[in-house]
C-alpha cells in the first residue's frame, strides 16, 4: 500500500518537478551569461541582451558568452537524452556514450583527421567526430546482435567496452608516433563548450533536432524495451525495429554532441539516474527530465570551471566529471535508482 | 572388464577409476585439462621467442653460455651478453610476471563479482594508478621508481575508496540474493570513479608541456620499456606473497560462486573471504600496474579467453593466458611494429588493446551463450 501511495504522489508532482527543472535550467543559462573571469553586473547583462551596443566592452563580453551557452544547452540536452534512452534500450545502468564506444569512435576519427588529413580547426573535427561516433555505434550494435539471442545487454556493454579499448589503442598508435598530433588532440580530448562559434554550432543543429525528435517520441517504446525483450514482444512491440529506431536517435544525438563539444563523460550516465529519483521508472518522463536537467548541469559545470582556477579555465568536460562523480557515488550508495 | 581391473596394482586401479569418473562427467573434460598445459606450452614458447628471436637473434647454445657466464662470473660474449642480460631477458621476465598478475587479478574480480565487466581496468583501479602516476609525472616531475610508487599508491587508494563506497552491507555476507546487486554496486562505483579520474588525466595532459605529455602517454598505455632487474626483484617479491595467497583463496572462491548462502552453508566465512579476495586481486593489479603501467585489456580478457579455451573458469589458465597475451603483444610491439612504423617502438598496451579488442568482439559475435 505505501508503495502505491508513493507512486501516486510521484505521478501528481511530476509536472511541478519538471517546471522546477526548467527554472533551474533558466538560472543556469543566466549564470552562464553573467559569470566569468570578468565580473559584470546583472543589470548590464540584461541590457546587453536587449539593447546590444557593440562599442561597450561589457556588452561584447556578454555576447561572446552566448555561443557557449547555446552549445551547452544543445550538447547537454543531447547527452542527457541519449544517455537515458541508451540505458533503457540496452537495459544497462552503465550504458553511456563512453561505455558504448561512441566517444572512442569519435576520438579515433578526429585523431585520424588530424594526422592523415592535417585538419586543424574545430569546424573540421566535427565531421570526423560525427562519422566516427556513428560508425562505432553501428559496429557495436551489429556485433552485439550477432549470435543466437541478438543484442543482449551484457553483449552490448561488452562489445562497447571492447571496441572502445581497441579504438583507443589504435588512436595511441598514432599519438605515440606523432607528437604534433598529440599536441592538437589533447585539447579536443578534454571536452568543453568554450571557443566554439556559430560556424561550428549551426551544422550540428539538424542532426540534433532529428535525434531529439526520435528519442522524445519513443518514450513508450523505451518503456517496453526496458522491461526486457520477451515482455516487450508480449506487449505487441516489434523489438528489433523499435530498438533500431531508438538507437538511430541515440547515435544522432551523441554523435553531434561529441562532434560539437568533444567527449564529455558522465552527463549521460549520471543524469538519468538522478532523474529517476523524481520520475520513477517511466521513460516518458525520464526523457524530458533528462533533456532539461543535463544542460543545466553542463552549464553549471562550465560556469564553475570558469571561475575555479582563475585566470585559467577548467573545461566543462572535466567539471562534469568532478561534479558528477560525487552525485553518482551518492546514488550508488543509496542503492535506489541504480536499477532500471 | 571389472575382473581385469581388480587384478591391477592399486595405483593403476585408482587411475582407471578417475578416468571412469571423468568420462561420466563428460567426454570433453580430459581434452580440456590438456588445454591448460597447452597454454603453459604456449607461454614457454613465447618466452623463448621473445628472448631468442627479434631484431637481435641469439642461438640457444649462446643463450646458455651467456646465462651460465653471468651466474658463474665466467667469460662473457661481448655485446650479446649485454643485450640479453640487460634488455631481452628482463623484458621477457617482466612481461611474464605482469601478464600473470593482471590475468589473475582480472579472473579473481570477474569470478568473485560474477560479472565479466568487473575487471580492474573497468572498475577504476587501473585509472587510479594512472591518475596518480600522471599527477606525479606532470606536477611533481617524477620519473622512474617514484612513478611506480605513485601508481601503487593510487591503485590502493582507489580500491579502498570503491570498497568503502560499495560496502554498505554488500561485501560482508549480504546473502546470495543480494550478491549480484552488491557486485553491481561495486562495478558502478568503480566506473564512476574511473570516469572522473580519466577526465583528470585528460586535463593534466593539457596542462603539461608536450614532451612531458608524450612521456606520460607512453606510461599511460603500459610499456615494458622500464624493465630492470630491480623492478623484477620487487615484482617477484610481491608475487611470492600474492600467488600462494591466491592459491589458498581459490577453493573458497569456487564455493562463493555457488552463491553466498550456499557458501556460508558449506562453512565459508563469506565476509572474510571476500575481503581477502578483494585485497589480493587489488594488490595483484596494483603491483603489475606499478611495474609496467596499466597494460590495457589483459585483466579484462584473460579470464573470458581462458574460460572459453579450457571450458571452465580456471585461475591458472587465466594467469597463463594473461602472460601469453602480454608476451605476444610485446613481441609485436618491440620487434614487428618498428618495421611498420619507421622505428617507433609501441608501448605493449597499445598492442594488447588493438589486438585484444577484435578478439573479444569475435568471441562475442560467435558466441551462443549469454554470459560472455
Amino acid at each position: 500500500m505505501p508503495v502505491r501511495a508513493e507512486v501516486r504522489a510521484r505521478k501528481g508532482t511530476r509536472p511541478a518537478w519538471l517546471l522546477a527543472a526548467v527554472v533551474v535550467l533558466a538560472l543556469a543559462c543566466g549564470a552562464s551569461l553573467a559569470v566569468g573571469a570578468r565580473a559584470i553586473p546583472l543589470s548590464i547583462v540584461w541590457d546587453a541582451l536587449l539593447h546590444f551596443n557593440p562599442d561597450d566592452g561589457n556588452h561584447a563580453v556578454v555576447h561572446a558568452r552566448i555561443p557557449r551557452t547555446v552549445l551547452g544547452l544543445l550538447a547537454g540536452g543531447a547527452l542527457g537524452l541519449a544517455g537515458a534512452a541508451m540505458q533503457g534500450v540496452a537495459r544497462n545502468p552503465l550504458a553511456d556514450p563512453g561505455i558504448m564506444g561512441v566517444n572512442a569512435g569519435a576520438a579515433l576519427a578526429v585523431v585520424s583527421g588530424i594526422h592523415l588529413f592535417g585538419i586543424t580547426g574545430l569546424g573540421g573535427y566535427i565531421w570526423f567526430a560525427f562519422a566516427g561516433a556513428a560508425a562505432a555505434a553501428a559496429v557495436v550494435y551489429l556485433l552485439a546482435s550477432m549470435g543466437r539471442e541478438g543484442a543482449t545487454p551484457v553483449k552490448l556493454a561488452l562489445a562497447g567496452a571492447a571496441l572502445s579499448a581497441g579504438l583507443y589503442s589504435l588512436m595511441n598508435v598514432v599519438l605515440v608516433s606523432s607528437q604534433d598530433t598529440l599536441d592538437r588532440f589533447r585539447f579536443w580530448q578534454v571536452g568543453g563548450v568554450a571557443g566554439r562559434d556559430w560556424s561550428v554550432i549551426l551544422p550540428g543543429l539538424p542532426f540534433l533536432a532529428a535525434g531529439a525528435l526520435i528519442v522524445l517520441a519513443s518514450g513508450r517504446i523505451v518503456n517496453g524495451l526496458a522491461l526486457g525483450d520477451d515482455l516487450a514482444r508480449g506487449l505487441g512491440q516489434r523489438v528489433g525495429i523499435s530498438r533500431g529506431v531508438v538507437a538511430l536517435g541515440v547515435v544522432l544525438l551523441c554523435g553531434s554532441a561529441t562532434a560539437l563539444a568533444g567527449p564529455i563523460g558522465f552527463l549521460g550516465l549520471v543524469i538519468p539516474h538522478a532523474v529517476r529519483f523524481f520520475t520513477g521508472p517511466d521513460y516518458r518522463w525520464i526523457l524530458p527530465f533528462s533533456l532539461v536537467l543535463a544542460p543545466a548541469l553542463l552549464l553549471a559545470s562550465d560556469v564553475v570551471g570558469r571561475v575555479v582556477l582563475l585566470p585559467g579555465e577548467v573545461p566543462a568536460g572535466i567539471m562534469t566529471a568532478i561534479l558528477g562523480a560525487p552525485v553518482f557515488v551518492w546514488l550508488v550508495r543509496r542503492g535506489k535508482g541504480v536499477s532500471l | 572388464m571389472s575382473t581385469r581391473t581388480s587384478e591391477r596394482p592399486t595405483l593403476e586401479r585408482e587411475l582407471a577409476a578417475d578416468a571412469l569418473k571423468t568420462a561420466k562427467k563428460g567426454h570433453y573434460l580430459p581434452v580440456r585439462a590438456n588445454r591448460t598445459w597447452l597454454l603453459a606450452a604456449a607461454v614457454v614458447l613465447l618466452l623463448a621467442a621473445s628472448i631468442l628471436l627479434g631484431s637481435y637473434t641469439v642461438t640457444v647454445p649462446d643463450f646458455v653460455t651467456i646465462v651460465s657466464a653471468q651466474l658463474t662470473g665466467g667469460e662473457k660474449i661481448p655485446g650479446a651478453s649485454f643485450i640479453v642480460m640487460e634488455t631481452k631477458l628482463p623484458r621477457a621476465i617482466m612481461g611474464l610476471m605482469v601478464g600473470v598478475a593482471f590475468g589473475l587479478s582480472g579472473a579473481l574480480f570477474q569470478t568473485m563479482l560474477r560479472n565479466p565487466l568487473a575487471s580492474p581496468d573497468v572498475i577504476g583501479i587501473s585509472n587510479g594508478a594512472s591518475a596518480s602516476a600522471v599527477l606525479a609525472i606532470v606536477v611533481f616531475g617524477a620519473s622512474g621508481a617514484a612513478v611506480s610508487a605513485a601508481a601503487l599508491f593510487g591503485a590502493l587508494a582507489v580500491a579502498l575508496l570503491i570498497y568503502l563506497i560499495s560496502r554498505g552491507g554488500s561485501l560482508r555476507g549480504a546473502g546470495g540474493r543480494n550478491g549480484n546487486a552488491a557486485g553491481n554496486r561495486l562495478v558502478l562505483a568503480g566506473v564512476g570513479i574511473a570516469a572522473a579520474l580519466g577526465a583528470l588525466v585528460s586535463f593534466l595532459m593539457t596542462r603539461a608541456d608536450i614532451r612531458t605529455a608524450a612521456e606520460a602517454l607512453i606510461w599511460l598505455n603500459g610499456s615494458l620499456n622500464p624493465a630492470t632487474w630491480e623492478r623484477i626483484g620487487v615484482l617477484l617479491l610481491a608475487l611470492a606473497v600474492l600467488l600462494p595467497l591466491t592459491a589458498v583463496l581459490a577453493k573458497p572462491l569456487r564455493m562463493l560462486e555457488l552463491g553466498d548462502d550456499t557458501a556460508a552453508g558449506l562453512g565459508i566465512r563469506v565476509g572474510a573471504v571476500r575481503l581477502g579476495l578483494v585485497l589480493t586481486a587489488v594488490a595483484l593489479a596494483a603491483v603489475a600496474t606499478a611495474a609496467a603501467g596499466p597494460v590495457s585489456f589483459v585483466a579484462f580478457l584473460a579470464g573470458p579467453i581462458a574460460r572459453r579455451f579450457t571450458g571452465k573458469p580456471s585461475l591458472p589458465a587465466s594467469a597463463l593466458t594473461g602472460a601469453a597475451i602480454v608476451l605476444a603483444a610485446d613481441y609485436f610491439a618491440y620487434n614487428v611494429a618498428p618495421m611498420l612504423l619507421d622505428g617507433t617502438v609501441l608501448p605493449v598496451g597499445v598492442v594488447t588493446g588493438a589486438l585484444g579488442a577484435p578478439f573479444l568482439l569475435w568471441l562475442l559475435a560467435t558466441s551462443n551463450r549469454k554470459d560472455a
